[in-house]
Formats: C-alpha cells, structure tokens, sequence
C-alpha cells in the first residue's frame, strides 16, 4: 500500500512537469507540423531565469511572496523573447520545406542556445531551494514530501484547464482549431494564420519555459540538463498522439507512473521503461493513444 | 553488379582521394590532423548510411543506434573473449549492427516520415536507456577498449589509418555497386512515386528493407573503427539522441550526390569541432550549430553540390 502510494505521488509529480512542458510542445506540433527539439531550449531558458531571479530576490532579501510571481513572469519572459526570435527569424523561413529539415534547424537552434546558456550564466550548476524551503514540507499517507512539489500538480492542472477552456470556449481557440483541422480553407476564411503561428509558438514556448521555471527550485540547475527532457517530452507526446492535448495528458500520466514504479522498484529500467512504451505505441497506433480519426480530405 | 565498378568515375576519384590521403598522412600531417581524419574516415561510414536511406527521403533521428551497438559489439568482444584484432572487431561490428538492423527493419520499414524518424528514435533510446543505467557495461562512463592488432601484431596508428582507409574504400565500392543496380536505381523511385514501383512489381518494403540492413551495417562499422580509434566507449557520445543528430546533420552538409561526399563531410565537421573547441571552447556547440543553420538556408545541396557547381563552372570554359 505504501508502495503504491509512493509511486502514485511521485508518478503525478513527475507527470505534472512533463505535462506543462509537452503541452507546449504538442500544441507546437498540432498548429505548425514542426517538431521542436528548441523546446527543450525555452526549458532551459526558463529554468536559469528562474533560478537567477530567485537567487536575486534571495541576495537582495527581499520579500519571499517574491518568489511566485518571479517564477512566472520569467518564464513568461523567456517564452516571448525565445519564442518570438526563433519564430520570426528562423521558421518562418522554413514553413514550406521538408520536414525533416525544420527540425535539423531546430536542432541547430538548441545547440546555440544551449550554449548561449553557459555564456550568459556560467557552468557552475544554480540551486535555487529557497521557494522549495520556504513552503515546507507535509505528511501524506505517511510520506513525507515537500508542499511545493505538490503545488505543482495544481499548477499543472490549472494548465490543463485554462487549455480546454480557451481552446474549446474562447475565439481564438476556435482559430486554432480551425488551423489544425486544415490549414489552406482557414487562409480562404480570412484567419491570419502567420499571425495564429506567432502566438502559437510563443504560447507553446511559454509552456516550455514553465516547466523548466517551476521545477527549478526542485532540483540543481546545471548545464545539458534539458537534454534529457527534450526526448522525454518527444516520448509523451508520441505516446499521446502528435498534436493531442488530451494526448499529452495521458501520455504525461502514462510516462510518469511508469518512471516512478521504474524507480523504485528496478532503477535499472527507468528510462527503457518510458522509450520501450514509445516504440509499442508507435508499433500498435501510430498515431498515438489519444489522436483523433483522420478524416479523409480529398 | 561490381562489373566494370573500377571504370566507374565517382570510384577512381574516390580511391585517388583516398590513396592522396593516406600518403598525406604517411608524410606531412601533424598527428592530431592524422587524428581527425581518421575519425572523420570512421564517421563518414555511418553518413554514407544515412545518405542511402535519405535518398528514400527516409531520415532516421536514432541511427545511433547502430552506431552505438557497434562500438559496444566491439568493447563487449574484447572483454569476454579477448578480441582486439582490428579485421575481427570491423567484422564482428559490422553483423551485430546488420543483425539489429535486420530485425527492426521488419517493423521500421513500413514507416515513412515522421514515424519512421520517431520510431527509429524510440528504438536508440531504449538500447540510451539501458546502458546509460547497466553497471556491468559501465553506465555512463562506459567502457575503454585496449590498442587494436592485426594478425596476432600490435598495430601503430599509422597502420590504423591506412586500414581504416582501405576499409572506407571498400565499403564505398560496394555502396556504389549497390546503387548501380536495379535496386539501387529503385531508391530515388521510391521517393517519386511508391505506387508506380509496386504496379512494376517490385516491393517497396523489401527494397527499403534490404537498404536499412545495409545503412544499419554501414553505421555499425563506423561505431566500431570509432570505438577502436578513440579508445573509449560511451552512451553519451555513441548512442544518445543528440549523436543521432549529429548523424543527421553531417548527413546534410555533405549532399548526398556522390560516395565521396559523406567522407568529405565528416572530416569537415571533425576540423570545425576541433577548430571551434580550440577558439571557443564555452561555444563549440553554438558554432556546429550555427553552421547546420546555414547549411540549411544558404546550401540546402550541402557540400557537395558547392564542389560540383565549382568543377561544372571550370567545364563549362573548356567546352568555350
């Protein structure tokens, strides 16, 4: 019972980061057929942000109600400036080539930025724990685990909702929709789809910053660190469907769970675990768990 | 098939490329220059692999795979039964990978696109996952590969150069032979129009399948002369997903119009890798990364059709 509940807890943590963070990264894929290796960028970017305005407010002792607005507003920051650069500068001048093409450059993109990192911040790794200190810790069926961590399955799930409201309730998410479902018939209706693409990517990459922002205080923030997590987003988003939201739920859900038993009953498998379930999904369906019937276009 | 092959130009100028480099190196090349062509040489095994199977307009984002379980097919040979002689480990590096490769393109070759880049993703990094975590293969430190020999001899690096040479050489002959027969005519078919090559009665999977086999041996190789190079296995450098990458990307700066060209690429990206470590070492990342963005806007035909334009523009003016 303990067991499970351990791996229940840790598994929904662990699901709620690759959530906020494959997102933006399924919306991306969804809207712009681009598979975004730079994502893991806009993950680092943000996370180093974070950490850097953490340890600001820290030196400076300013007050720690600080330290959650900090979180957000870099991770909003680094979304738009990244975004809104790689975007404008780098794939719009791609949108019609290969596809394999757009994402070797994205590839290029990440090696810069991941660079651009070690310049601008150093290689000593960040560990900005001050917000994980300052919520303390809680017991929960008897395990003891930190109340920040816990906040962010909240914040992923408040993400999930603010997707399904805006998406399904609000005008520009039936923009959206209409752009996935087909691109050229929503040129000829009128909808500005260079401009559904820039808010897209800078929605998508604010998702990605997020993540890497909010899990920041929870670990040590240290050069090549998003190099793990850009192919672990890959395998959710595949494991859900490409372009899936509801997919990157499950898929998040799925990866999570599986890494956590992974973990803590045999550490030997827990990566082969998450990329064994990658290549059965896409062996069975393709397309993914969760993706949606293709209707035929003729 | 290997009729007439010697009398094939992209041949004659592949072995005078080869022949001038292995008396450049025997002469006047400094050692870490000898170095870097050897890597490159190994390397631009695996590129030539990619390049086939690019030419289906198939793009495999986990050819580290083949990479990697080639080099590990080495290392593991030396540790259990003592294998270091270099014809051996090339051989023994060569199967392994061939056999991998057999097996998955069972299932990797009805995919196309996307899924085939993400499924051949999925399958390197489950091979990532396990060693990056198995004690008894070294995790991620890996594990270290004693000097090669030949013959019960022990081989300088010299000698090693010159094989490595002639192994290079070898498998680009029969690469070239390949592509000069019906099936290798079939590739930039497929990529046409794969209806039209079925209704002529040949099998599209088959063809593709016989193709990754020999992109997977082809990779494998590379992984294990790397591994016998370098001295020194690891999952971080040999199979991770970033490895693939790479793969991809010197794939693209060399073109893929000619045998030579995947050679010609990899010795490039090695002298930028060494050069960009040696100027910027905080930003050797960023420099290999800013030129795959510029390949990709400014010479999408990569390196070689800059080569090419250049010897068409000097015909031209002797026809004139």
């Amino acid at each position: 019972m303990q067991f499970w509940a351990t791996v229940l807890l840790d598994g929904l943590t662990y699901a709620s980061y690759l959530f906020i963070v494959s997102l933006g990264l399924t919306i991306i894929f969804g809207v712009m057929k681009i598979l975004n290796v730079a994502h893991g960028s806009f993950y680092a970017w943000g996370a180093y942000t974070a950490a850097f305005a953490i340890g600001f407010i820290t030196d400076n002792e300013l007050s720690e109600a600080l330290f959650l607005p900090a979180i957000l507003i870099s991770a909003i920051l680094v979304g738009v400036v990244l975004g809104y650069v790689i975007e404008r500068f780098i794939l719009r001048k791609m949108y019609n080539q290969d596809i394999h093409l757009i994402v070797l450059a994205t590839f290029g993109v990440f090696l810069i930025f991941e660079d651009l990192i070690i310049i601008t911040f150093g290689v000593d790794p960040y560990l900005p724990y001050q917000p994980a200190m300052m919520l303390g810790w809680v017991d929960i069926v008897g395990l003891n685990r930190g109340v920040y961590q816990l906040t962010l399955i909240l914040l992923a799930s408040i993400v999930a909702f603010a997707c399904w409201y805006g998406l399904t309730k609000t005008k520009w998410g039936k923009l959206l929709q209409s752009v996935i479902y087909d691109r050229e018939i929503s040129v000829a209706m009128g909808i500005d789809v260079t401009k559904v693409y820039v808010v897209t990517f800078i929605g998508g990459a604010i998702l990605g910053a997020l993540g890497g922002a909010y899990v920041a205080p929870t670990t040590s923030v240290s050069p090549g660190f998003a190099i793990d997590l850009v192919v672990l987003s890959f395998a959710v988003v595949v494991i859900g469907g490409m372009g899936s939201i509801p997919g990157a739920l499950i898929g998040s859900l799925i990866v999570g769970i599986l890494r956590a038993f992974a973990v803590h009953q045999a550490p030997i498998l827990e990566l082969f675990v998450v990329f064994a379930v990658m290549a059965i999904v896409l062996i069975i369906r393709p397309e993914g768990l969760f993706a949606p019937p293709k209707p035929r276009k003729i | 098939m290997f009729t007439g092959i010697f009398k094939d130009t992209s041949v004659r100028i592949l072995i005078t490329f080869m022949v001038v480099l292995c008396v450049l190196s025997s002469l006047v090349l400094p050692d870490w220059m000898q170095n870097n062509f050897m890597y490159g040489l190994s390397r631009g095994l695996a590129i030539l692999g990619l390049m086939l199977l690019w030419r289906t307009n198939l793009v495999s984002f986990g050819h580290a795979l083949y990479y990697g379980f080639g080099a590990y097919a080495v290392a593991l040979c030396q540790k259990y039964f003592g294998i270091t002689d270099i014809l051996l480990r090339f051989a023994i590096a060569v199967i392994a990978a061939g056999l991998l490769g057999f097996c998955l393109g069972f299932i990797l070759r009805k995919y196309r696109e996307i899924f085939f880049a993400m499924l051949s993703l999925a399958f390197s990094m489950v091979l990532y996952g396990l060693l990056a975590k198995a004690e008894f293969l070294g995790s991620t430190d890996g594990m270290s590969i004693s000097p090669s020999t030949l013959l019960g001899m022990e081989l300088t690096r010299q000698y090693l150069f010159y094989l490595i040479t002639f192994f290079v050489i070898c498998a680009a002959i029969s690469i070239q032979a390949y592509l000069r027969s019906t099936l290798g005519h079939l590739t930039t078919a497929i990529q046409d129009n794969e209806i039209r090559v079925e209704y002529l009665g040949y099998s599209v999977q088959k063809a593709i399948h016989i193709k990754y086999v020999m992109s997977a041996c082809l990779a494998g190789g590379a992984g294990g002369l790397m591994a016998a190079s370098l001295g020194q296995v690891d999952p971080d450098s040999m199979v991770n997903w970033n490895v693939s990458g790479e793969l991809v990307f010197i794939t693209i700066m060399s073109g893929w119009g000619n045998i030579l060209a995947p050679f010609i690429g990899a010795i490039i990206f090695e002298f930028i890798r060494t050069y960009a470590f040696e100027w910027a070492p905080q930003a050797w990342a960023a420099i290999v990364g800013g030129t795959l963005l510029a390949i990709i806007f400014f010479f999408p035909g990569g390196i070689w059709s800059v080569i090419e334009k250049v010897f068409n523009y000097g015909k031209k003016k002797n026809v004139k």
